[in-house]
């Protein structure tokens, strides 16, 4: 709040006015971006400027802005939700750049990720894996047992939190070179298979997820984790080890 | 038209109950010719969607963002309020519906609160059984921790991420029915009109916001679960896209709008940083379990601390005025949130403030004490002698970071301050909306056939909600009311077949949409959305924020007229309607906050009293307390749309108490 400065930047923006049109990067001069400003208030006042040019406005997704949702995913240097670690594009602040710096800009690629608009693609793929099995089959009734009818050791119950934190943003596809959803549907997958309450159909979740994951065109794991440092909310690359092991176990009792 | 809560006969413990019995039915093949749009998939949403397709209709639900997991019930985070009395503290249905009410500031619907307290014990089960992670002890036990306004221990939390878990839980849900057909998504979709035909909510006309195309949908049945309002303040903790279309077009086609100046301005958030600012994020209240809030006790520290000569943690214990701890000796740093929020006012008003920005509007909320008293305690537990202050910090730390540890990385990522080393700045800003749509007892608005749940509603929560209860009543609302009151409407259409959608009805609700639209693009003017939106916040918090006062509402109703015919004269909305188009989509959403804004003031100046988050300062005891007004105001102010929004016609709904004493608030 206090070390506020502004700086002067050049982006490259990705833009493609949409699904089947031709993309290109383009360049902007941004001035007077305050370091206080997060990287989607920066692209705010690249909007401002363009619309008061008589341009037109960069689409990207966004929502939140606290970086819970899950909705903004910019590529930046290279990098999903650009150089900070643990970070969606909406928390990395603009105090990560320097005077004079040039920041691109692009969207997620990945075959099934095809952009609609701009920085915008269609992540529905995550959808339907998740539509595939990435539920309990309990119906809402009033009935179901008391909360605390089944104790859970608090070291699973922590793990099935840490990998339910999974914000489905697609940061471990972008930054796969297989374009895998492999860290995402391990992610389910391990909630799951750490709780009771996962456990009566577990062997086809993870047989229906993965099926799924093939389908919409997602690539296979080569286990480099690239995922896992990517991730936003650090997800384990155990995660991926523990769908390998419920997967097997499926496959040889189905 | 006068305004039937239609709340049940009978005692008030048994009222759900008795009622429940007492509606109609639908039969389970029937259902299958039966229905429902879902406009929302928060948790009202997602929950309502997930079990009205589980029971057999046939569900359509929309929502605005790619995915319905990314509504933004998915950001809270402190928790969620049962009445389960696992800590055996004296919790009960009957404390729960109390607190609520008393924290409401006297000022919800009796019926409404006790069935809500009733249905929250059910709302832990539903979700466990989910396999929603919620924190557990060691004994594999559920955990809970304390919020705001109360004396007990009730509420269940997964670390500082519960609106996430419960979230993606009730999407779980939604995914299972939409993998069988029973529900149809509509992402990327945004309801900008409800279809009333022959008197009853009959379907949407929703925009495709990838194409831009047009869409009719019809049911038998509309149910409103859009959320709140707060983005009429511009900043707020709301996300970028909440809005208030949804209900605001319904309020325009007949449904009236309740207590709309009921708004929650939440005490603990990161300071404005400057004018690039687009929006705030909250701390969750569950800091304050351990943080105390302050000020410096001098002026010159004040001012010192600000211009960043001196730090915090240098000033002496005696020179730091923990001012809720003196003037609410009792809840401490666990009073409400309108009575924190309006402390911290209070302090930075007097100049006491320790943020270096515009307006110099910032406290301390300091966790030093509380690292100490952990470090002690595990200390204590680890069996380490004679522990060195460093290691009582270390191990406090530790204790700290497993509370709290995703909202301190947050706090630092945003301030580039660290929590652990020096207190958090925080400063009030606005988070929810306790006014709404008018419903009765079974969530249904003035318009037949159309309902409205969560804090699209106003019922629950009076003028002031108390913290985790509001994903409590998403999920009531959701999971276990609607889906049973909705019956007793639909049992009429069991015989009525789809309902088509080329009607007259459909066709002029279709082209006003449509010449709403292009009106927006053919205004061609100089400013962008964002400007006017930006000034619309200005009006709202500096006239119609914490504190308000005749003559500023009456400014504010001035200027938001204004500021809507420079609007509509002067607005630049780059590109075409049939394209992705974000400026569009915000051009709609402002011209609605524009209107909303105008009858939110008119309330706030028609309320002649303080309560809960609403203060007016004609209104206040010598200590600087609301002042309420029972004799006079002990109603719901419903508002009927005509046309204009300044000429809005008040109806009231008045508030019985039978079952809780009216008292003046006291957590002192």
């Amino acid at each position: 709040m206090s070390a506020d400065k502004a700086i002067n930047i050049t982006l490259k923006v990705w833009r493609q006015k949409n699904a089947d049109a031709k993309g290109a990067l383009e360049t902007y001069k941004l001035d007077g971006v305050s370091t206080s400003s997060s990287f989607l208030e920066m692209m705010d006042q690249l909007n401002e400027q363009l619309i008061n040019e008589g341009g037109s406005p960069v689409q990207f997704d966004h929502d939140c802005r606290e970086g819970i949702c899950g909705s903004c995913n910019m590529y930046i240097n290279g990098q999903p939700h650009g150089p900070a670690s643990l970070n969606t594009t909406c928390q990395l602040h603009m105090r990560s750049f320097k005077d004079g710096d040039t920041i691109y800009v692009e969207p997620w690629r990945a075959k099934a990720f095809p952009v609609i608009k701009d920085l915008v693609v269609d992540r529905s793929a995550f959808d339907r894996i998740q539509q595939a099995g990435g539920f309990v089959s309990v119906n809402t009734s009033g009935n179901t047992q008391d909360a605390n009818a089944i104790p859970i050791e608090k070291d699973n119950a922590d793990m099935a939190f840490d990998a339910a934190t999974c914000i489905g943003c697609g940061a471990c596809v972008a930054a796969c070179k297989n374009a895998s959803a492999s860290l995402f549907v391990a992610a389910k997958v391990s909630q799951y298979a750490l709780l009771p309450q996962g456990q009566v159909e577990a062997k086809d979740r993870v047989l229906n997820m993965v099926k799924q994951a093939q389908k919409e065109g997602f690539g296979p794991c080569s286990n480099t984790g690239a995922c896992e440092v990517e991730c936003p909310k650090g997800i384990s690359l155990e995660n991926i080890a523990r769908m390998n092991r419920e997967y097997l176990a499926a496959s040889l009792s189905k | 038209m006068s305004l039937d809560s239609k709340i049940p006969e009978g005692p008030i413990a048994d009222k759900w109950t008795n009622h429940k019995n007492n509606i109609r039915l639908v039969n389970p093949a029937n259902k299958r010719n039966i229905d429902v749009i879902v406009v929302g998939t928060g948790l009202a949403g997602g929950s309502a969607s997930a079990t009205l397709a589980e029971l057999g209709y046939n569900v359509k639900a929309f929502c605005y963002q790619d995915s319905p997991r990314r509504a933004h019930s998915i950001a809270a985070q402190g928790g969620i309020n049962a009445a389960k009395n696992y800590q055996g503290d004296g919790d009960s249905t009957y404390r729960l519906f109390y607190d609520t009410v008393k924290g409401g500031d006297y000022r919800s619907r009796e019926a409404n609160v006790y069935r809500l307290a009733e249905v929250s014990a059910n709302i832990i089960d539903q979700c466990v059984a989910q396999g929603v992670p919620f924190a557990r002890d060691y004994g594999g036990l559920l955990d809970n921790r304390s919020f705001g306004g109360v004396l007990v221990s009730r509420t269940f939390y997964a670390k500082g991420q519960t609106g996430q878990q419960l979230l993606l839980g009730a999407y779980s849900a939604m995914n299972r029915q939409i993998a069988k057909g029973k529900i149809q998504m509509y992402n990327r979709h945004e309801m900008l009109d409800v279809v009333i035909v022959d008197g009853k909510a009959r379907g949407i006309i929703a925009r495709n916001l990838v194409t831009g195309e047009i869409e009719r949908h019809s049911a038998h049945a509309v149910v409103l679960a859009s959320g709140g309002y707060g983005n009429v303040f511009f900043l707020s903790t709301n996300a970028m896209g909440s809005n208030v279309t949804a209900a605001w077009k319904a309020h325009k086609k007949g449904a009236y709008f309740a207590n709309p100046c009921f708004t929650q301005i939440h005490p603990t958030c990161v300071p404005v940083h400057g004018a690039q600012q687009s929006k705030l994020t909250l701390m969750s209240e569950s800091l304050r379990n351990d943080g105390r809030i302050w000020v410096p006790k001098k002026k010159e520290d004040a001012e010192a601390v600000r211009k960043g000569t001196l730090k915090p943690t240098d000033i002496k214990e005696e020179d730091r005025d923990y001012y809720l701890e003196r003037r609410y000796p009792s809840f401490g740093n666990l009073v409400p949130r309108d009575v924190a929020s309006r402390a911290a006012k209070e302090r930075c008003d007097a100049g006491y403030g320790v943020v270096d920005n515009d307006t110099k509007e910032g406290v301390f909320l300091d966790f030093a004490s509380a690292i100490t008293r952990y470090g002690k305690e595990e200390a204590n537990v680890k069996g380490v002698e004679n522990p060195t202050d460093a290691q009582i910090k270390e191990m406090g730390k530790k204790v700290i970071a497993n509370k709290y540890g995703n909202l301190f990385d947050m706090y630092k990522n945003i301030t580039a301050e660290d929590p652990y080393e020096t207190p958090m700045r925080i400063y009030p800003a606005v988070h929810y909306t306790m006014g709404g749509i008018w419903v009765d007892y079974n969530l249904m608005t003035t318009v037949p056939g159309l309902y409205a749940t969560g804090e699209a509603n106003f019922s629950d929560h009076g003028a002031n909600r108390l913290g985790a209860s509001a994903l409590m009543q998403g999920l009531a609302d959701g999971y276990f009311v609607l889906p049973y009151t909705i019956g007793d409407y639909l049992a009429d259409d069991i015989r009525t077949g789809p309902i088509p959608t080329d009607s007259k009805a459909f066709d002029e609700a279709e082209k006003k949409v449509k010449d709403e639209i292009n009106s927006f693009l053919n205004i061609k003017g100089s400013k962008s959305v964002d400007y006017f939106h930006k000034k619309l916040g200005q009006i709202m918090w500096n006239k119609v924020g914490m504190s308000r006062n005749e003559q500023g509402l009456k400014e504010a109703i001035k200027e938001i007229a204004e500021l809507r015919d420079q609007f509509y004269k002067d607005v630049r909305v780059p590109g075409s309607g049939d394209e992705m188009n974000a400026e569009l989509e915000k051009a709609g959403r402002v011209a609605d906050f524009l209107e909303l804004g105008e009858l939110f003031a008119r309330d706030a100046l028609e309320r002649e009293e303080s309560c809960g988050g609403h203060f007016r300062e004609e209104y206040q005891t010598e200590e600087g307390e609301a002042l309420r007004r029972d004799d006079e105001f002990t109603y719901v102010a419903a508002w009927e749309y005509t046309g204009n929004p300044s000429e809005a016609i008040l109806h009231k709904e008045e508030l019985n108490y039978e079952n809780i004493e009216l008292k003046t608030r006291s957590y002192k």
